[in-house]
């Protein structure tokens, strides 16, 4: 792999790149070491836990143990905190530490809770600042100022995205990037490990709320491409309209009993069979929704059938929307990642079928484990390298 | 991808006539008919059919432009192109010449999708309804823009606040909502639901349609099929969306006639056997419908006041093809009308004005023409009022036909007029003057013989601007002409004294006296009376005299053909512009007054470095 320059000129190595959660010389932020990634719909933490020294652990400041206890002994936090403790990183080194980092997500409509929590488990005796990225990074600057007397350092969304992913992938590579093998048959279909420790260039198609799709040809080297407003929020916000359900899992558990096909009008709906002048098959999505303008199609539909359409629609959407950047990019790995695909292997297989069936099999869709977790862990990085730590509390 | 079933089902432009002028053969065509296998040559010969014929087919949507729609003309180099035909999915198809298309790509994301979901999403019956409930709905409600993300712009990549960062993204309750709301109000309003969704689909087929224009290369993006019909907020949707994203390179194009393209082609194809190209095709204003105004709040105004329960347009075929005069500097850049009464809200105010205070003296005329005939006046009634309602129509929704002109609303009169049966209400008044005319040719011709040289290029010139005095067009000659005993001489008499307003008579002169004979001249004049008689032929004798062969000579007598069109139009030979103010608004608009005299003489013209890119 290459090296590139660094901003003052010199040329550092990829491991020396890669290493930049440990830069020598710069003095450690305060404990306790978090990301945020406040997005349109869901918060991401990533909280880093040392366990290298247990000794230390008795010395710590009482509130930072509170805050240390509340977030590992549990799983869930209030109504609608979650920590997902599959995506657990042990033995994690981070700066002279070592530990386990740990992902934490909650709607952002609770952040408010959130910070209510913050003030009550004292945080700002521990720090003066802390560091977020994502949107509400500036939405919500000011309740921190005023509610918890924190500074919010904000980080663009798509550098931590970036960083993030490079760390959780190269510090979890046996596991965490895969693709989905036969992904046109439903009986054969199966999750396959991907090395991807020489990633460049690669598509990163970011599904949360909203999408965005980003070419990366180097560490510190990518660009917005795209993006559409029919994302993860579309499919939740239409089927929460469409089938009253209330939550993302609800959805998903919805669309997986559906079939799309008492909704959309297929191509053979409209010629028969196939059509083969354009090499579309019979069973191709010739208009989404296409039957519901129909009073007895739409009786006969149900809720699943409803909640799958919703999903294969945004589903493909996004797929044709990648497919196309990365032809114009001249990319032919596409990563997806991002919320929309948690407990989501429906889209997921239909992204891999899509890219693959379009791209007579030039391209291949891949997903990492910590799907919406990567602006969160590139935040944390921010954190143990900005200088802003000087002034520490005492 | 269109199917039969939806054209049918949302009363779309099924009907389409195609009217043979000579047989007055008709033709209906249902679209629904149209062989599947077909259907995307069809909607492509449609295309290219209305683009050679049709001047004012593809327009651009400006929403804050004066007008919002700008028609484009003809482009004489259209391939190639970017078709996206939206229909309940959408196709995407290649067009590089007459026979080369290629389908590629689509979405399913459509016509069909807006009208199923919006179905479910609110109560509307038809796909007019959801339309007319999203023209007034607020998507702010239902959308996540990236305020409701970021609590402003996300700066660091250009997204405006005002962005839709995820559509439908309000609508996505979280637990902690529904604890304290109860389930059964509904959160909200279907307005705002429809809005939302046509937003979204309309971007994404923007967005979709630009990807595969810049994969394939194509800079022209043409929008067809049944989904937008003339809808502002979906075209400045598509017209935003393709903008961001080409970050302004790309001007996407919509067309007047996007519902008939399959139909036209299809009966293009039937017709095969008789060569197309041998003819014209002109739209009929008086039969076809118009597009809806863009500031309507109501979406079929425009189509409920007229006397139409569908949309039609009607074409009148030419036993003849049409082509670029030859002697035109440039046809490319030829643009005929001087004044575009689209964008000169005062000059279209006043002509509008004009010609409907002329239609009570039209309907006599017309009947005067015809006075034999058992059903005249009623025929005439009728005339009166498609004509009116077709002026009252363009007074204020001006886009309504395409480019508004002086001459663009002459044929709609003509056109109104031949509707019922009148074809030429002045044929009596015309056989009438042609004969005091050719009473009276003798001794003009005799009198301009006995001039010297020079007083006979003054007398000649000043004969063909006094024949061009007599205008039944002009409602302030016609009351001169019915008052007194208005004869060559009376008309001469009201000529303005020279210098004229404008004055190249010197120059004609001096190029008579000095400069070659002219081979041959092409006159454009008026068809009877005292104006070709006694005005037009002693000047075609004296070029004939001087021994004029191939054409180096255009003239241009009339206001209709020297002063509303071609005013400014550039020939690569030498031209006469030719004409008397007979309109007083007019006169003092072009800074002069009631005859008076344009006498334009321009050299021929040769395109300059300048011009060449155009």
């Amino acid at each position: 792999m290459a090296s590139i320059l660094n901003g003052d000129g010199g040329v550092i190595g990829d491991d020396e790149f890669y290493d930049h959660l440990s830069p020598r010389g710069s003095p450690k932020p305060p404990m306790p070491w978090f990301g945020m990634d406040i997005g349109g719909t869901l918060t991401k933490l990533v909280y880093f836990q040392p366990r290298d020294n247990v000794q230390d652990e008795a010395e710590e400041a009482d509130s930072l143990k509170i805050i240390r206890k509340y977030l590992t002994g549990n799983t869930a936090y209030g109504k609608t905190g979650i920590r997902d403790v599959h995506l657990e990183m042990s033995n994690q080194q981070i700066r002279d530490r070592t530990g386990s980092l740990h992902f934490i997500r909650f709607p952002t409509c609770s952040m408010m809770g959130f910070i209510d929590m913050a003030k009550s488990k004292n945080f700002s005796s521990l720090a003066k600042a802390i560091c977020a990225t994502g949107g509400g990074a500036y939405k919500f600057e000011q309740d921190f100022r005023e509610h918890v007397d924190l500074v919010l350092h904000k980080y663009d969304e798509l550098d931590c995205l970036i960083k993030g992913i490079h760390y959780i992938y190269r510090n979890n590579h046996a596991f965490e990037c895969y693709y989905w093998k036969n992904s046109a048959n439903p009986e054969q279909c199966e999750k396959v490990p991907f090395d991807f420790r020489d990633p460049y260039p690669y598509l990163v198609v970011n599904i949360g709320s909203g999408v965005s799709i980003l070419s990366v040809r180097g560490p510190n080297d990518y660009k917005r491409v795209s993006g559409t407003s029919l994302g993860g929020g579309t499919f939740l916000g239409l089927c929460c309209l469409l089938t009253g359900c209330e939550t993302f899992e609800e959805a998903i558990e919805l669309a997986a009993d559906g079939d799309s096909t008492k909704v959309d009008k297929l191509v053979k709906d409209i010629y028969g069979g196939d059509y083969e002048k354009f090499r579309l098959t019979g069973d191709t999505v010739a208009s989404s929704f296409g039957h519901m303008n129909n009073d007895e199609r739409r009786k006969s539909a149900n809720k699943h059938d409803l909640a799958r359409a919703t999903l294969v629609t945004i589903t493909n959407n996004i797929a044709s929307i990648a497919r196309m950047c990365a032809v114009t990019e001249k990319i032919d790995r596409v990563v997806f990642v991002g919320n929309f695909l948690r407990v989501n292997t429906i889209s997921m297989k239909l992204l891999s079928n899509a890219m693959e069936y379009w791209s007579n099999g030039t391209m291949k869709a891949l997903f990492l484990e910590h799907e919406g977790y990567f602006g969160a862990m590139g935040c944390l990085m921010e954190y143990m390298t900005t200088r802003f730590i000087h002034d520490i509390p005492a | 991808m269109t199917d039969e079933s939806y054209a049918k089902s949302i009363e779309l432009p099924t009907e389409l006539q195609f009217r043979n002028l000579k047989t007055a053969r008709s033709f209906a065509i249902d679209i629904g008919r149209v062989d599947k296998e077909d259907e995307m040559e069809c909607l492509i010969k449609g295309c290219n059919f209305l683009f050679k014929n049709i001047p004012d087919e593809v327009f651009i949507y400006q929403r804050h432009g004066s007008p919002e729609y700008k028609f484009q003309g003809v482009d004489h180099y259209v391939f190639p192109y970017l078709l996206v035909n939206i229909g309940s999915g959408v196709s995407l198809v290649k067009v590089e010449s007459e026979s080369k298309c290629q389908r590629i790509g689509g979405t399913s994301t459509g016509g069909g999708t807006f009208w199923g979901l919006g179905s479910i999403l609110t109560g509307a019956k038809t796909f007019d309804e959801l339309l007319e409930l999203a023209e007034r709905g607020d998507h702010r409600t239902v959308d996540m823009l990236v305020k409701d993300i970021y609590g402003g712009a996300y700066s660091n990549i250009g997204l405006p606040g005002d962005v839709i960062a995820s559509s439908f993204g309000k609508a996505a309750r979280s637990p902690k909502d529904s604890d304290s709301k109860k389930i059964s109000e509904p959160l909200f309003k279907e307005e705002d639901m429809a809005r939302s969704l046509l937003l979204a689909i309309s971007n994404d087929i923007g967005q979709i349609a630009y990807l595969q224009a810049r994969l394939h290369g194509l800079k022209k993006i043409y929008f067809g099929g049944y989904f937008i019909r003339g809808h502002p907020i979906t075209m400045n949707t598509i017209t935003y969306a393709i903008n961001f994203w080409s970050k302004g390179e790309i001007q996407p194009l919509f067309l007047r006639h996007e519902g008939y393209l399959g139909a036209i082609g299809a009966f293009l194809k039937g017709e095969e056997e008789d060569d197309i190209e041998k003819y014209s095709w002109g739209e009929n204003f008086a039969c076809s419908s118009s597009l809806p105004s863009p500031k309507s709040s109501k979406l079929h105004m425009g189509r409920l006041r007229s006397s139409m329960q569908f949309d039609s347009l009607e074409l009148d075929k030419l036993e003849k093809s049409l082509l670029p005069c030859p002697l035109l500097l440039d046809s490319n850049s030829y643009h005929p009308d001087t004044v575009d009464l689209t964008q000169d809200t005062p000059a279209r105010l006043y002509w509008i004005q004009c010609f409907i205070d002329g239609v009570d003296k039209q309907k006599q005329q017309a009947i005067k023409s015809q006075a034999t005939s058992s059903d005249v006046s009623e025929r005439a009634d009728q005339f009166k009022q498609i004509y009116v309602q077709r002026l009252e129509e363009c007074r204020s929704n001006p886009c309504a036909y395409g480019s508004l002109t002086v001459r663009s609303i002459l044929d709609m009169c003509n056109q109104c007029l031949n509707e019922f049966q009148f074809t030429d209400s002045y044929s009596q008044q015309k056989q009438y003057e042609n004969e005091q005319a050719l009473r009276y040719l003798e001794s003009r011709l005799a009198m301009l013989d006995d001039l010297c040289w020079e007083d006979q290029q003054l007398e000649l010139v000043t004969g063909m601007l006094t024949g061009n005095v007599f205008d039944w067009g002009a409602k302030e000659v016609v009351e001169m002409m019915e008052k007194e005993k208005f004869g060559f001489i009376e008309a001469q008499k009201k000529l303005q004294a020279r210098p004229w307003l404008i004055d190249d008579f010197e120059k004609w002169k001096l190029r008579l006296s000095e400069g070659p004979t002219h081979r041959c001249a092409v006159i454009f004049c008026d068809n009877s009376g005292a104006d070709i008689i006694l005005g037009v032929f002693p000047m075609a004798r004296e070029l004939l005299r001087r021994g004029s062969k191939q054409v180096d000579l255009v003239i241009l007598e009339g206001m209709g053909r020297a002063i509303h069109t071609n005013f400014y139009a550039a020939f690569s030979c030498e031209v006469l512009k030719v004409a008397v103010l007979k309109n007083k608004w007019l006169a003092q608009r072009l800074g002069g007054d009631m005859f008076s005299v344009i006498f334009k003489y321009e050299k021929p013209r040769k395109i300059s470095v300048g011009d060449n890119g155009r």
